[in-house]
């Protein structure tokens, strides 16, 4: 399989993918507007509260090209952040005190300078997680060393399995990176990510395969936590629960299978204003591989920066403008408000 | 007039029936919406049965509500499928189980 980018698909285009979204007539359906949805419940414009997580984006490069991928990532990707753009976010870094780095891509770890500015962000004392997918642990040789590298800088590896079955994960996310992930989540285990007492922290992230909602956090948490104890010895601490976004791929799938109308009317109808006051966009700030700036991984890919007002550009971050700014928002948004609300860091509302 | 007696659009109008006898209706909903919070049964555990029991009840709409209810609530497909051989099974026995009602009756009436 390749990136929509690379077959040329009318979905690599986000002018396209927006169209789609903003359609309001879809098949005689008009969804209400998330814009008035907000309105109602007296969150427009929605402002941040307080920045207090920096998410970069290294690259769309990835070893794996999942079929609800955001990112539109994979091996054909080249888009990839260089040394000195990794260096304009640690000056961003150094001239405040947000202190939790999110690391993610593509495979983070792909990016040749991905050791070094882990060590960088270390040495500024900030928190830093990394979107590991796993796979790219057995990928090559010279990854095998990842969990003791994390282990070293005590970085939070949050993974993606989106269920505990061969099957389900690898309709999802490719044949083979079901056994692939579960050897690497053993490795992570073996130095001690995911025990009790270790301080070694090991999350799981739960998306669901296919056009349906995700249930209960907490519930699948244990349902995970029971299945992969009893069937592969592994223990991790907490599972996310995201919800997908009809963007990229998966607005891809959800057109081409005839899912897209019913998908967008189960998020629509989950509307929670709990959720919509939660929305992570309102305490993370998100940076592009090539040094832009955006409310979220989300928005980063369907190209919508942030609001012409505050700084484009990690070069210029200023945290006192980004948390005046106003949050750019479209009707992908739904997907972070729906029932229990969805974020990088799963449910946000218990 | 519908072509078909079952309009899958009419499962998301479920909440409409309210528009006739409104109490009831309500009083129906908060005990639907009770029976299904975790209690000494899981949330998945409940999606399940009533999996099952759409099943044996064949209802189209209840059979769509909880495919998709029994996937988000993380059951696989093994667990979905076994939960339909249950009822399969308790349908098959039954009417298998009054076969000792036949059976006694030709009993009675035969020499
Ligand atoms: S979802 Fe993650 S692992 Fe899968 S293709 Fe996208 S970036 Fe790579
Ligand atoms: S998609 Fe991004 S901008 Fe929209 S609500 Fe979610 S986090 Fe905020």
């Amino acid at each position: 399989m390749k990136s929509l980018a690379a077959q040329n698909s009318p979905f690599a285009d986000t002018a396209f993918q927006l169209d789609v979204l903003m359609q309001p007539q879809q098949q005689g359906t008009a969804f209400p507007m998330f814009g008035q949805r907000l309105l109602d419940h007296g969150l427009l414009p929605l402002k941040p509260t307080q920045i207090s997580i920096l998410q970069i984006n290294v690259g769309k490069m990835c070893n794996q090209v999942c079929k609800h991928c955001h990112v539109d990532a994979g091996p054909d990707r080249k888009e990839i952040m260089t040394r000195e753009t990794m260096q304009l976010c640690l000056d961003a870094l150094a001239q405040t005190d947000i202190p939790v780095v999110d690391l993610t891509g593509g495979a983070p770890e792909m990016n040749p300078y991905f050791r070094w500015f882990v060590e960088e962000i270390s040495k500024l004392g900030r928190q830093i997680i990394v979107r590991c997918n796993l796979t790219i642990i057995l990928a090559n040789k010279k990854y095998h060393d990842l969990p003791e590298f994390f282990k070293q800088h005590r970085v939070q590896v949050v993974s993606s399995l989106p269920y505990f079955t061969a099957s389900r994960t690898d309709t999802q996310r490719g044949d083979g990176v079901f056994d692939k992930s579960i050897k690497a989540l053993q490795m992570l285990n073996a130095v001690g990510y995911g025990q009790e007492g270790s301080g070694l922290m090991l999350d799981l992230v739960y998306n669901p395969a296919g056009s349906f909602l995700p249930g209960n956090q907490k519930a699948l948490e244990g349902e995970f936590k029971r299945r992969l104890k009893q069937g592969y010895d592994i223990t991790f601490n907490n599972l996310f629960a995201i919800t997908n976004l009809p963007i990229s791929r998966y607005l891809d799938y959800l057109i081409s299978t005839g899912n897209y109308e019913p998908y967008m009317e189960k998020l629509v109808n989950a509307f929670n204003p709990a959720a919509a006051a939660n929305v992570m966009c309102r305490n993370t700030v998100s940076v592009g591989w090539e040094g832009s700036l955006y409310d979220c991984d989300f928005n980063q890919m369907l190209e919508l920066p942030v609001e012409s007002r505050a700084p484009r550009h990690i070069r210029d971050f200023h945290l006192e403008a980004l948390t005046a700014r106003n949050i750019v928002i479209n009707q992908h948004c739904y997907g972070c408000t729906a029932g229990a609300g969805s974020s990088c860091g799963g449910e946000t509302v218990s | 007039m519908e072509k078909t007696y079952y309009n899958s659009a009419d499962l998301g109008k479920f909440g409409s029936i309210s528009e006739f006898q409104p109490t009831l209706a309500a009083k129906f909903f908060d005990y639907y919406g009770e029976v299904f919070k975790e209690g000494a049964l899981t949330e998945r555990e409940k999606a399940l049965i009533a999996l099952a029991v759409a099943h044996a009840v064949q209802c189209p709409y209840c059979i769509d509500a909880y495919t998709t209810g029994s996937l988000e609530k993380g059951a696989d497909e093994a667990q979905m499928m076994e939960a339909i051989h249950v009822a399969a099974a308790i349908k098959g026995g039954a009417a298998l189980v009054h076969g000792v009602q036949m059976m006694n009756k030709v009993k009675e009436v035969m020499m």
